[in-house]
């Protein structure tokens, strides 16, 4: 994606490259190569079931980014519109009939239509305005609709959701979604179909005009564009694409409940979508990878993930607007220049120390975490593969140390970096 | 008509308490523009500091001390979160806050656990006030109500009768003439956001005792508290005041008495369908107002939004 248009809030509207239609398909083969190749490698089926919740996630979150990152609209009840293309895939999945003329594959498309409808009645009043009356709104809807799972049973399911059996369906060419690889490639092919799609959409006029309509509606009203109509088609093909993804999760965990609906089900779509940065149109990609990860992984380590990824979240907002994607970003003009090298040593000698101190600060909130809330006698705890016991000395010592020492190094060799990279990139500016 | 009495009583207590954190946050909105996501967050934090406080030294010192915490807590966000992050525009500003929310949850649970805490009304509020027909007041609801009319009033009057409120007025309007005049406005507005927080502070020390102080509390009044002032219009004290108290009371007589969904329709002449059970519309007759109470005020939102966009009160778009 070399010629990645630009929709970082902060650089002026002039700066994008609007009249490059050319797509660069390298991007894309690797991507697809990757997908088909990936469970090659990791065989296992909890690997397996990883994938799927992160290609299920990258498209959610490709799906947010065309409110958040393309719009300039901010929604807290996005999860609503996936959730009810879900449900909706539920119940056609229970139908006995439907199967009989549509295999299992074409399923997700139906989920997307779903979230398209909804979009449209809920679009109709919501995108007269944007930026934090669009918000509210969105919010207060989805609160609504996720409410009514509680009340409207026939549709929701009520406490304990709706559950299906993807099984039913005629085999697909002998394929009968059975394993989870089936399923692996079915949410890979739904992936880059619906990315493609996504991409697509952004490089047409409404597209574009939504970049404008963010960053200066009263402006692009004055070009004859309607802000209110382009606000509107976009969260309709955003409903769509996120309904997709609620289908393709009908699918895969062929249980949906009030939790595919609710606010922190819509919070966690803005976390991963502002973490892996809405400015790049990969972005959102970047922010599903990591934080599933997050999610799967850690979450296995620590109870405390959830409070890990908050500060993460918050420390990304105040330091690095641009997500992941604008850290990454940032450095293409560097490697351009071949002056990739100067950077390497000044990043080992910062990076290096504050990722321990950073371990050794984690370490100590463990230890607070086990010393408060851990069951009386159980003393025991083990960290980083060592067991030890959180009520006698030596642990706090260490920790500290570790913490104090680290953080202390990575805070003298920083200027050291802030003249690297600046000498980096004043060259690079010069070259441009 | 005792019942309804009774009612009105109960929907003025959850209606003031809800007009304590709208107030806050609707100053801190038309101050500053800044829709504070966090603001339940910082009532949660009132309840569990006025718990702690309460612990040692009784509720009233907690009534006095928690606030104070909080504002501070708030002023201290503003001063080295929002201020940074005002820069990158309105959008990441209330992601901000949003995260903030979560942040303080996770930090709830972290210090206090996810129980419920054992956080009652003090002894000497702790008795029926008056009767009406059987139905007993508790003192502590009168009280409730005492405390939030004064601190609207006192809010009122500071904003419109007082050099300090006519100052944050036109630091909202003209920051760079007031600046010119030598008063601080950055300051102002970290004394406002301040005041903002510690306000919803107030409303958690003395909401913990009768709605519960657990993890989950801000998160049960966060979005009720915005759709009160979307639907009193943004920015508007009186709004916020009139939309806590129509919350307060439709969601209170809504739980009160049991209409079924089905007399309604009935009544209207609309008869039910044949088969009930098969109808994918059953769930619309079997419905009962209770069940509906709590998302009414998100009904009441979107027909709001739908007809008259700016609100009850209000008067600036976005």
């Amino acid at each position: 994606m070399s010629d990645q248009f630009t929709t970082d809030p902060g650089k002026p509207a002039q700066r994008m490259r609007a009249g490059s239609m050319t797509l660069t398909l390298a991007p894309w083969i690797i991507a697809t190569v990757l997908l088909m190749v990936l469970p090659l490698i990791f065989t296992a089926n909890s690997a397996l079931t990883i994938m799927n919740q992160m290609a299920i996630t990258i498209i959610f979150a490709l799906a947010y980014n065309m409110l958040l990152g393309q719009g300039g609209m901010l929604s807290f009840g996005h999860a609503v519109y996936a959730g009810v293309g879900g449900f909706a895939c539920m119940h056609i999945m229970n139908m006995s009939d439907f199967f009989a003329s549509f295999p299992l594959i074409v399923l997700p498309l139906f989920g997307g239509l779903f979230g398209m409808g909804l979009a449209l009645i809920v679009g109709s009043f919501s995108t007269r305005s944007a930026g934090t009356v669009f918000a509210m709104i969105s919010l207060g809807v989805g609160e609504l609709i996720a409410a009514c799972s509680v009340i409207i049973v026939a549709f929701f399911g009520g406490e304990e959701g709706i559950s299906g059996d993807r099984t039913y369906a005629q085999p697909f060419f002998g394929v009968e979604f059975l394993q989870q690889i089936e399923v692996y490639y079915l949410t890979a092919a739904w992936l880059i179909l619906s990315a493609l799609l996504m991409y697509l959409w952004s490089r047409t006029p409404i597209g574009r005009m939504a970049n404008a309509v963010r960053d200066n509606p009263e402006r692009a009203e004055f070009l004859g564009y309607s802000a209110r109509w382009v606000r509107f088609y976009s969260f309709v093909a955003s409903g769509f694409f996120a309904g997709i993804s609620g289908g393709l999760f009908a699918i895969n965990y062929e249980i949906l409940t009030e939790e595919n609906l609710n606010t922190a089900s819509s919070g966690v779509i803005l976390l991963v979508t502002f973490l892996g940065g809405v400015g790049f149109f990969f972005g959102p990609i970047i922010g599903a990878v990591v934080f599933t990860l997050v999610q799967t992984v850690l979450s296995l380590q620590t109870e405390l993930w959830a409070f890990y990824a908050g500060i993460l979240f918050v420390a990304t907002v105040m330091f690095f607007p641009g997500g992941l994607a604008g850290l990454l970003m940032m450095h293409v003009p560097v490697f351009k220049l071949g002056k990739a090298r100067l950077l390497v040593m000044p990043y080992l000698k910062t990076l290096l120390p504050a990722a321990i101190g950073i371990l050794g600060l984690a370490a100590l909130v463990e230890m607070i975490f086990h010393l408060r809330h851990a069951a009386t006698g159980d003393d025991e705890m083990t960290l980083f593969w060592t067991t030890f016991d959180s009520h006698s000395f030596w642990p706090w010592i260490v920790a500290g140390l570790v913490t104090l020492v680290g953080l202390g190094i990575a805070r003298t060799t920083t200027p050291a970096l802030r003249d690297a990279w600046a000498e980096a990139t004043t060259a690079a500016k010069g070259m441009s | 008509m005792d019942l309804i009495l009774v009612n009105l009583i109960d929907g003025l207590v959850t209606g003031l308490l809800l007009f304590m954190l709208s107030a806050g946050l609707t100053l801190i909105f038309s101050m500053m523009g800044v829709l504070n996501f966090a603001h339940a967050s910082f009532y949660m934090l009132g309840a569990y500091f006025g718990f702690q406080i309460s612990l040692a030294l009784g509720f009233w010192m907690g009534l006095l001390i928690a606030p104070v915490i909080v504002g501070l807590m708030g002023a201290a966000v503003e001063r080295y979160g929002l201020r940074r992050v005002h820069q990158y525009g309105h959008v990441p500003e209330l992601i901000f806050t949003f995260g903030l929310a979560l942040l303080i949850e996770e930090l709830v649970q972290f210090v206090w656990g996810k129980n419920q805490m054992p956080y009652d009304i003090p002894d000497i509020l702790n008795f029926t006030a008056f009767a009406i027909a059987g139905n007993s007041i508790p003192a502590y609801k009168i009280f409730m109500i005492f405390i939030s009319v004064a601190i609207f009033i006192g809010l009122l009057y500071v904003l419109t009768k007082t050099r300090v409120g006519m100052i944050i007025q036109a630091a909202l309007s003209y920051p760079r003439t007031v600046e010119a005049l030598g008063h601080n406005v950055p300051l102002i507005f970290m004394g406002v956001f301040g005041v903002g927080t510690a306000l919803a502070g107030v409303a958690g020390v003395i909401a913990g005792p009768v709605l519960g102080t657990f993890p989950g509390m801000a998160f049960v009044l966060g979005s009720i508290v915005f759709v009160t002032i979307v639907i009193g219009g943004l920015g508007s004290l009186w709004g916020a005041l009139v939309a806590s108290l129509l919350i307060g009371w439709i969601t209170t007589f809504a739980k009160s008495y049991n209409i079924a969904m089905s007399d309604v329709l009935g009544a209207v002449g609309i008869s039910p369908p044949a088969n009930l059970d098969d109808s994918l519309l059953r769930d619309l007759w079997t419905v009962t107002s209770p069940q509906i109470a709590d998302i009414l005020p998100y009904i009441l939102m979107v027909l709001i939004l739908i007809f008259r966009p700016s609100g009850l009160f209000g008067t600036r778009n976005s």
